[in-house]
């Protein structure tokens, strides 16, 4: 009776989180595959087995602009939290002097990450706005004589307010392989006559690869799905593949935007394979 | 120590400008919040005052906060409750080999990182096909759990890998059972990382919104009546509705913080 618990146990323990996982992750992405193949009749949709959502999708120009410019999101999102990213990460990990410190400047960069997203991105109306504070200055020692419009309601705010919302999920992967780089390999590296920028590039830099890769599929999935930034900050003109499906789903054809969610998903597990092969993250795990 | 070289100057200040950027924004709001009543969306500042700090709990035209704060304090004390225990259950769990771990960790991170929309769509299509109504307690409370739950889980997981099995391992020869040791040996033990865990878990599913946005029915959360207030509110009360739960969320993430330290303190003591 004994041992036959003692086996059972780790089952019983994982038995709630595995309920949960199935119904609100598993469940419901099986049901947007089904749905994908059914048929929508314009107020309703009806169970069918039909390719047509899909043709709808790939014969239509929309889905491939909308999907480029998604790209065009992901590469920006994705270059700008690695540029100042990386730097942060690296002045955190060896450039501050105690570990206490180090805790302190890294939970200083993480707090944001805790509060609303919404009122993050709101924040920028002020400062960004045609009357916003920047505009303001800028005018005020006559740099420019009219507001710059392309500030906000633009790709350039959709860019500016991912990357605000995001780069935490940059900086802390990457904090976290930096911090485990044995300090005597910098020591040895330096001790062989390498240069300062020798060291980053032969030794920090390959062995914190494995955090970048996972910060940056991080980007990729957050990026590739966002709806609410691109409303709020693209100001109506701005598409991504995310505000398509909401759309669609607004007006509730449902089958369209779940066999569109179906190809999203997909281009998604191809990019985040293709950073895996390139990039091993397993000792990071 | 050494010397600091000209990269340490260029990287302090480069850090020094990122946290400008991270928290520049949300102080703008802070002080365009405490103007008085002639204040407007932008600078200069017309005056100072509380006026629209106050509004904010005034019956207001275009919605009202109390109820969505209610609605958002109970959907958040639930998800922590769910979150806090079943991670805790199965991070125990993970300290040995089981078949099917492999999986239900990948899950668990897939669940993470899959983009937020297949997670709405999904609860939504869901919802939809079974014929039950969504609702931010039903629907809106999975949405919740498919982003609170994996974070902490995997807090917990780093919680237990530190974890000293010695200590159960005497309660065990000593005679206690399963259940007498994690009440009496592992809780006492986690409870400062649980606390703050759970506070984390709390403020992660108060701010929630693109997953519940679309599966939350005819109720709104707080966050989803923000969201909804930003297209037709054009006076301060909006910032003001901002900086109060900024300000709560902070609260929240700081006793957290001050929980730790405190309870983990009087543990070595």
């Amino acid at each position: 009776m004994d041992q036959h618990w003692k086996s059972l146990k780790p089952y019983l323990l994982v038995t709630p989180q595995t309920i949960l996982i199935l119904m609100f992750l598993v469940v419901p992405i099986i049901f947007i595959a089904v749905v994908s193949f059914w048929e929508f009749t314009g107020y309703s949709m009806t169970p069918a087995f039909t390719f047509e959502n899909y043709a709808n999708l790939f014969s239509s120009d929309v889905t491939l602009r909308t999907y480029l410019n998604t790209f065009k999101f992901v590469g920006l999102v994705w270059l700008a939290t690695l540029l100042i990213g990386y730097p942060v990460a690296y002045f955190l990990a060896f450039h501050v002097p105690k570990l206490q410190w180090q805790v302190l400047l890294f939970l200083l960069c993480t707090i944001p990450f805790w509060t609303s997203n919404i009122i993050r991105m709101i924040s920028w109306v002020p400062l960004l706005g045609k009357e916003g504070l920047v505009n303001q200055m800028l005018m005020g020692v006559g740099l420019i004589q009219q507001p710059l419009e392309f500030l906000l309601y633009s790709d350039f705010a959709v860019v500016l307010g991912m990357v605000h919302l995001y780069i935490i999920f940059m900086i802390a992967p990457i904090f976290n392989s930096l911090m485990r780089i044995d300090r005597n390999l910098i020591t040895a590296a330096e001790d062989m006559g390498a240069s300062g920028f020798g060291v980053f590039r032969e030794v920090i830099l390959p062995l914190s690869a494995p955090g970048i890769a996972i910060g940056s599929i991080f980007i990729v999935t957050l990026v590739m799905g966002e709806f609410v930034t691109v409303r709020l900050m693209g100001g109506g003109q701005a598409a991504s593949i995310g505000k398509l499906i909401q759309t669609q789903i607004g007006s509730v054809q449902y089958p369209l935007a779940a066999a569109n969610a179906m190809v999203l998903l997909g281009v998604t597990l191809v990019l985040v394979v293709g950073i895996l092969r390139v990039v091993n993250i397993r000792k990071e795990l | 120590m050494k010397k600091r070289s000209l990269s340490f100057y260029v990287l302090a200040i480069f850090f020094g400008l990122f946290v400008l950027f991270l928290y520049g924004p949300i102080f703008t709001i802070f002080i365009l919040s405490l103007q008085g009543p002639d204040g407007t969306l932008t600078f200069p500042l017309r005056s100072f005052g509380f006026y629209w700090l106050g509004q904010v709990f005034q019956e207001q035209r275009v919605g009202n906060f109390v109820e969505p704060f209610g609605r958002s304090l109970l959907l958040g004390a639930i998800v922590t409750l769910l979150a806090a225990t079943t991670s805790v259950l199965s991070s125990m769990a993970f300290r040995e080999r089981f078949k099917g771990a492999t999986p239900l960790f990948y899950l668990t991170i897939a669940s993470l990182i899959v983009p937020s929309i297949l997670i709405s769509l999904g609860i939504g299509v869901m919802f939809q096909v079974f014929g039950w109504p969504t609702n931010w307690l039903t629907s809106g409370l999975g949405a919740h759990l498919s982003w609170t739950l994996p974070i902490a889980f995997l807090i917990m997981l780093g919680i237990f890998n530190r974890f000293n099995p010695a200590y159960e391992e005497a309660a065990r020869d000593l005679g206690a059972s399963d259940f007498k040791t994690f009440g009496e040996i592992v809780l006492p033990l986690i409870a400062p990382s649980l606390i703050g865990v759970g506070l984390l878990t709390f403020t992660l599913s108060y701010d929630e919104f693109t997953r519940t946005s679309l599966v939350s029915g005819q109720y709104n959360t707080l966050p989803l009546e923000i969201f909804g207030m930003t297209t037709n509110v054009t006076s301060p009360a909006l910032y003001a509705l901002g900086t109060l739960t900024t300000l709560f969320s902070f609260t929240m993430i700081l006793s957290a913080y001050f929980a730790y330290r405190y309870l983990a303190r009087r543990q070595q003591g």
